[in-house]
């Protein structure tokens, strides 16, 4: 069944949205307005868009340490974003979290996180609450080929397997931990296959490819909502920039590949098809990238703007009421 | 007052915070045969052998609105899940600016002088004392397990629990009455005016025992049990030590940072307390090895009677 042309519209504008917002965030990094570390998520926008534009705002995510393409496609306000990253305390963490632990509780944002796997028993345990709950909630995770070599990736697909939890297992396989290819540093090289062997049905898929991710996407959560227990994804796909924007770890991975990919990406390809079948004109695409970059830019000017927190803030929020 | 053991009264807090909020969930590797027969396999999960998963998954429970209890037995099967314990649990709700709550119970056994040797006895509490976000109990009587337990279940923070497993038999007298133990307030377990000691979990009991022993020298010795570490009661242990201006802490794990030193440090830094000290205050802590298995060198690296009657008094003399 064809995604319609609305859907397409606004997953292409979600897409780059965040590409926008990235590029932004890189250049801010670079010029050392923002301190700390940046993961950009620049080449992977299909996954984290086609995968949330089919969750409710009450289904929950877990994201990872490159977060910001699933926290933007969950529907995260760009502004408090940029605000944290900035360590502003306007930001979604009152600048106690920065880049890699951006939380929205109450659009189901259970927070980005800087340890590899470390989101995936949190994840379990938010699908467990859902499945008590019987509201038919559901929850992803999002995570790295490189979080699939981590303990914690084996427990929590055991865990949710025996508990029929409705978990999506969303594993972005961008070929690289840092520098480490996957096709060394896994065994058998086959993800999907070790996922199987804990009894849950898996898929792979193009993760450049927005209408694969979203058709296939569409059709796990319906199962997983059903309450057909959890599922495991794999999208495929490639990060532009290096592991992150510092140029203390230099970028390994060769430059051929790298190009190759950007030739495939996400955007473009869904650009050209939006041109191709009329749904959108060179004028309609201009215009939704003019209204991006305007919401990038406010976002920025409310992060420049916003005060930092006073140094004694940090003695704050250590535990709740 | 009726009497029950230690296990019972910890049985008995789990029981009636379940009765009392269905939102509560437990997890552990072994079957609570009680708490199943009552509240039903949905709500008390056994899980793998996964200890990381279990606390994780508490943590998304506690983030998604539910009360969490993870089991996980030994604190030596912890080190396991420590990720969760340490970079998850302990600091999301600052890293997140306090925007969720995590009431999150994590309960594990403690100590030794039961021959399990080193990879099943260790008393790790200043481990986690170091690690802001916690909140730490160090229940030793059945009384303060059962009050202590209801309260960090209805904390909305990450507790851990340390029980010592030689506590379990252990009888004490439990009200009938509903009750909770808060946070934060010592307990003057015997009253004294030569002598404060700070006596931490099983070490209570054996701290008692030698008070006893020596008042028929004439030494008075006041036992206090903080009962939690963090927070920890520095005003009832300064209030002591200011009135007899002597300190002693009794201490089964590790010497070396450990809780002890941590009291002894809060006791010198203050200047008052610090002008009322007939003498330095003294460490009974365990010695720093891995606890062996057999007897007479578990025996020996452990805190003694003899051990912590000599070190009052030592200092009561001096």
């Amino acid at each position: 069944m064809a995604i319609d042309n609305d859907t397409l519209v606004r997953l292409y504008r979600t897409m780059l949205t965040i590409r926008r917002f990235e590029q932004r965030a890189s250049k801010e990094y670079k010029k050392g307005s923002v301190p700390g570390l940046v993961h950009s998520y620049i080449g992977q926008e299909a996954v984290a868009v086609g995968v949330c534009a089919n969750l409710r705002k009450d289904d929950r995510i877990v994201s990872n340490h490159r977060g910001h393409g699933h926290l933007i496609a969950k529907g995260a306000d760009v502004r408090r974003m940029m605000a944290e990253i900035y360590g502003k305390k306007t930001g979604y963490c009152k600048g106690k979290g920065g880049s890699m632990h951006i939380a929205d509780f109450g659009i189901g944002i259970l927070g980005a996180n800087g340890i590899v796997a470390a989101g995936l028993p949190i994840a379990t345990g938010a699908a467990l609450a859902a499945h008590l709950e019987g509201k038919n909630r559901i929850t992803v995770v999002f995570f790295g080929d490189g979080a699939c070599q981590e303990g914690e990736f084996q427990e929590s697909l055991n865990l949710a397997s025996i508990w029929k939890l409705p978990i999506i297992f969303a594993c972005e396989n961008n070929m690289y931990g840092v520098n480490t290819a996957a096709t060394y540093a896994i065994a058998g090289g086959d993800i999907p296959r070790r996922a199987a062997a804990y009894d849950m049905p898996v898929k792979s898929v193009d993760g450049n490819d927005i209408e694969a991710v979203y058709e296939t996407a569409k059709e796990v959560v319906t199962e997983v909502r059903a309450g057909k227990g959890p599922y495991f994804v794999e999208f495929k796909t490639y990060r532009w920039h290096a592991h992150f924007e510092a140029d203390t770890i230099p970028d390994l991975r060769p430059v051929e590949e790298i190009e190759a990919w950007k030739k495939k990406c996400p955007i473009v390809r869904l650009e050209q098809r939006l041109l191709k079948a009329g749904i959108l004109t060179g004028q309609g695409i201009k215009k939704i990238d003019t209204q991006v970059m305007a919401m990038i830019e406010e976002a920025v000017t409310y992060a420049v703007e916003s005060p930092l927190p006073a140094p004694e803030d940090a003695l704050a929020d250590i535990y709740s009421a | 007052m009726r009497k029950i053991a230690y296990a019972q009264a910890a049985l008995e807090a789990l029981q009636e915070e379940f009765r009392r909020d269905d939102r509560i969930v437990h997890m552990s590797t072994d079957i609570p045969i009680e708490l199943r027969e009552e509240f039903g396999e949905e709500r008390v999960r056994v899980t793998p052998i996964s200890e990381s998963v279990m606390v994780g998954a508490a943590i998304g429970l506690a983030g998604s609105g539910y009360r969490a209890i993870a089991d996980i037995r030994m604190a030596t099967f912890g080190f396991v899940a420590m990720d969760q314990m340490v970079n998850q649990a302990a600091k999301i709700t600052y890293m997140f600016g306090g925007q969720a709550k995590f009431p999150i119970l994590i309960r594990m056994s403690i100590g030794a002088g039961m021959s399990m040797a080193a990879q099943h006895s260790i008393s790790p509490y200043s481990m986690y004392m170091n690690i802001p976000g916690l909140k730490i109990i160090l229940p030793a009587t059945a009384y303060d397990i059962k009050g202590l337990l209801k309260s960090a279940i209805r904390d909305n923070n990450p507790v851990i629990s340390f029980e010592h497993s030689t506590l379990a038999p252990l009888i004490g007298e439990v009200p009938e009455e509903e009750y909770t133990v808060p946070f934060g307030r010592a307990d003057i377990k015997k009253e004294g005016t030569d002598v404060t000691v700070v006596a931490l979990s099983r070490m209570v009991h054996e701290a008692l025992a030698v008070a006893e022993e020596v008042a028929k020298q004439g030494i008075s010795v006041e036992v206090i049990d903080p009962r939690t570490l963090v927070p920890l009661d520095r005003e009832t242990i300064g209030n002591s030590v200011s009135k007899t201006g002597r300190l002693v802490v009794v201490d089964e794990a590790c010497q070396t940072c450990s809780a002890a030193s941590e009291i002894i440090s809060l006791i010198v830094e203050d200047d008052n307390i610090f002008r009322r000290l007939k003498a330095p205050p003294k460490r009974v802590c365990g010695l720093d090895v891995p606890i062996p298995y057999s007897p007479p060198m578990e025996r020996y690296v452990i805190p003694s009677r003899e051990r912590i009657s000599a070190a009052v008094r030592q200092v009561c003399h001096s």
